[in-house]
Parts: structure tokens; sequence; C-alpha cells
């Protein structure tokens, strides 16, 4: 069967325009939807980084919870200022985008939360980059913003059972109750330490057989970002 | 295309020769274990049932509706920009399989990343538009794409069934392996979890099959 080119051309056209216009409106119906799920999971990884076992609560509780935890939030800059107060404009920043700017421009969300003791703990997010793409989590600071409360990680793409673990379980627990200062007050972040660390050092964990990249990851991202906050931790440490 | 224009006797919906459409990607034609077809995405996501499950369903929805659509356009698509038309088509479903799931099930969408994208890639599908939906009435089609999206997802869920009980001792998610077997030594095979355990089951399983079934063996 042949066609002419005008036909192929008209056909292709309309095909095209249909294609393109059902796409559009499937995509902004569900919008709402898949905004939604990211929201919630935003939530979670937070909840999840002061040690609430957010597999066990349902996806339609989260919300309740993390405002029932999540007391506050602020956004500071390079200096330690708060420059944003309001929690909601807070949770909606973009770290990505914010660690994109130059240094003196970014406003770094920390999330201020009421633990079940009456403690108080801080939530500050981490961006970096593992072996085959991007990585993140949250790490939460007791209030001597020393102390590490808890933690979560997640990664795009890393290899399952080696560079993925950073998202389990035995990964993050040995993160608590490290302290990312020495005794003298200077800063030296959380080494991740190939071959296993030693039981007495306060700023050291294990790495992961065979996720070498990942793991040294993970340590840069937490330098790094850590390293953002250094005048808002310094002023709070202080005071 | 070799459509009978002349023939008009009515068939029943479901005809023996229905049924066999139905039936036959199962054993005889599986796409996989026979055709070979559609491995990349085997591997990739038969690490658990769940997502091996999700992905059988998507695959099995976009190769029943693409194979309607492309029967249904059959006669009026330009023969010289059918693989393009095909594409779209296929693509379109795709995303739309990609959005629905963003939306309603997020973390097992996350689990499948890149392989919801890359059903546009699955051989299965192009391979029968090209050599069923584009000779044949919509409806034998349709049932066609079911028969085979379902003859894949039975050996993505066969496969991630092994893996995920060898490899993590788990069903669906639910711990199946007794505390008690852990205890006394019992280890999950770290192995499985990995790519190359998804090829060697795979392996295993076109051995059963063709040692089963006579009509596979070469002789």
């Amino acid at each position: 069967m042949q066609h002419s080119n005008k036909y192929i051309l008209i056909y292709s056209i309309v095909m095209v325009v249909i294609v393109a216009v059902s796409l559009t409106i499937v995509a902004v119906q569900l919008k709402p939807a898949q905004d939604e799920n990211i929201r919630i999971e935003k939530m979670q990884n937070i909840l999840s980084s002061v040690n609430i076992p957010i597999a066990e609560i349902p996806k339609k509780e989260i919300s309740a919870l993390y405002d029932k935890y999540i007391t506050s939030a602020v956004a500071v800059n390079v200096k330690g200022e708060e420059v944003i107060t309001d929690a909601t404009q807070v949770f909606k920043i973009e770290v990505v985008n914010e660690l994109k700017k130059p240094d003196d421009q970014q406003s770094l969300p920390v999330f201020i939360a009421r633990l079940d003791n009456g403690d108080t703990a801080y939530v500050l997010p981490l961006r970096g980059k593992g072996l085959w793409g991007p990585i993140w989590g949250y790490i939460s600071l007791k209030s001597d913003f020393n102390t590490i409360y808890g933690a979560m990680f997640d990664h795009k793409g890393e290899t399952p059972g080696l560079g993925a673990e950073i998202g389990q379980q035995w990964f993050i627990e040995p993160f608590k109750g490290k302290t990312i200062f020495d005794q003298n007050g200077k800063f030296t972040s959380i080494q991740i330490i190939k071959g296993g660390a030693a039981d007495d050092n306060p700023h050291g964990v294990d790495a992961i057989s065979g996720g070498t990249i990942t793991s040294k990851g993970v340590e840069k991202m937490i330098f790094d970002n850590l390293g953002s906050y250094q005048a808002f931790i310094q002023t709070h440490k202080n005071h | 295309m070799s459509e009978k224009l002349t023939k008009v006797e009515k068939e029943p919906m479901f005809s023996s020769k229905i049924l066999k459409l139905l039936k036959n990607p199962f054993n005889l034609e599986n796409p996989i274990t026979v055709q070979v077809l559609g491995i990349c995405s085997a591997l990739a996501v038969t690490v658990q049932m769940k997502p091996a499950i999700v992905m059988a369903l998507s695959v099995t929805i976009v190769t029943a509706f693409s194979n309607l659509i492309i029967s249904s356009l059959r006669n009026t698509i330009p023969s010289r920009i059918r693989i393009i038309v095909q594409l779209v088509v296929v693509a379109a479903l795709v995303i739309i399989v990609d959005q629905v799931l963003k939306a309603f099930v997020y973390d097992v969408s996350k689990k499948l990343s890149v392989f919801v994208g890359l059903i546009i890639t699955n051989c299965i599908l192009m391979g029968r538009l090209e050599a069923y939906a584009m000779g044949n009435k919509p409806w034998p089609s349709f049932v066609d794409g079911i028969g085979n999206g379902l003859g894949y997802g039975m050996i993505l869920v066969i496969v991630a069934f092994f893996r995920e009980v060898l490899g993590s001792g788990k069903i669906l998610g639910m711990k199946i392996i007794p505390q008690f077997l852990y205890d006394s030594g019992y280890m999950d095979n770290g192995l499985m979890i990995l790519p190359p355990m998804a090829l060697i089951t795979i392996g295993i399983i076109i051995w059963v099959q063709r040692s089963k079934t006579p009509e596979l063996q070469e002789k």
C-alpha cells in the first residue's frame, strides 16, 4: 500500500497532535497526586532522620505526625543568620537549587524537631554524589549541635547490595551518638572507614565493603553540607 | 498485510483460536523463555515480587492497548512510517503508565525507575506489533497483547519469587523463613539479589521448560 507524501505528512501531524493533547491532559490531571507523594516522601525522610519508624506508619498519617514532631523550621544563610522563619516556606526550599547559588546567597533549611522525651533535635538536609548518581539524606543533631541523633540516606541508582546499602538500617545505626567536633572544638565531620571503624572512634563509622565510592560519597556529602551550616552550628553551639 | 476483506463470517468472542492466542505465550511461544525477548527488564526488576508484579501488569497493559490501537489503525498507517507510528503509540502509552504509577504507587514507581520508560524498547512490544497487530483484527490483537504481556509477566513473577525467597527470605515483603533457621546458621543468599542470578534463574526455567516440552527440543 503506497500512500502519497501529503497523506503521510497529514497522518503524522494529526497523530502527534492527538498524542500530545492526551498526554498533556493525563499529566495535568495526575500532577496534584504526584506532588503530594513527593511532599509525603520528604516528610517521611525528615521523620526518619529523627528515628521515627516511618515504615510502620500508613501514608495518610505521615502529615499529622510531621506536624506533631517538627515544630518549626528556619532557613539560614552562610553567616548563620535566620533568613526565613515561616516553616511552610522553609519546607518548600529545594536544597539542590540553593547549593547551586553562590555561598552568600544560599538559604538552607533547618528543621526543628521536638522529641518524645522533650529534647530538641535539628534536622539538616544533605545532598551529594554517589557512584552512579545523586545521593541525599537528612542528618539530625542533638541540641548540643555536636552529637548525631539520627540520619537517613537515599540514592538514585547505587548498586543494589553494595552502594545501595547506604539506605539500610545497619549502615545508619552506627552514626547515632557520633560527634562531629573533637575535644578542641575542631570540626571533624564523620569519617567512613574502609575495613571498619575502631569501636572507640567518636567520629568514625564502617564503610560498605564493595561500596567504597558510595561510602566516600556519603562522607563527603556530610562534610560539605555540615560545612555550609558551620556558622549556624557555631553560634548555637556556644550559647 | 494479509487481511481478508471478503471474509465477513462472525467469529465468537472466545473461539478456540482466540483462547490459543491467550494460552500460547505461556508455554510454546513464551516471549522470555522461547523467544528470548525482554530479558533486560526481566533481570532488573525481579529482586522482589512487588515491582515484578507491577512491571508485569504495566507491560501487559501496554502490549494489549498498543496492539489494539495499532490493529485498529493498521489499514490507515502509511507503511513507510509504520515503525514511527508504532513507537509513538507505545511511547504515549508508556508515559501514561509511568505517570499513573507515580501518582498512585509512588514507592513502586521509584523502584522500577527507568525500567518503566524502557518498556518502550522492550522487544516484545515491537515484535507483537509487527508480527501480529499489523495483520490482524483488533480483538485478536488485543488478546494476543494480553497473552504475551502475561506470558512475560509470569516468568518475571516466578524469577522474582525465587530471588526474593532465597535472597531476602521474604515474599511480597513478608518474612517467611522462620527465625529459628537463621538462629541455627541459615543465611540469605546475597548473590540472589544480584543480576547474574536472574540470568541463571531464567536459564533454569528455560531448561525445565525445554525438557518437559518435546516441541521445543532441537534434534
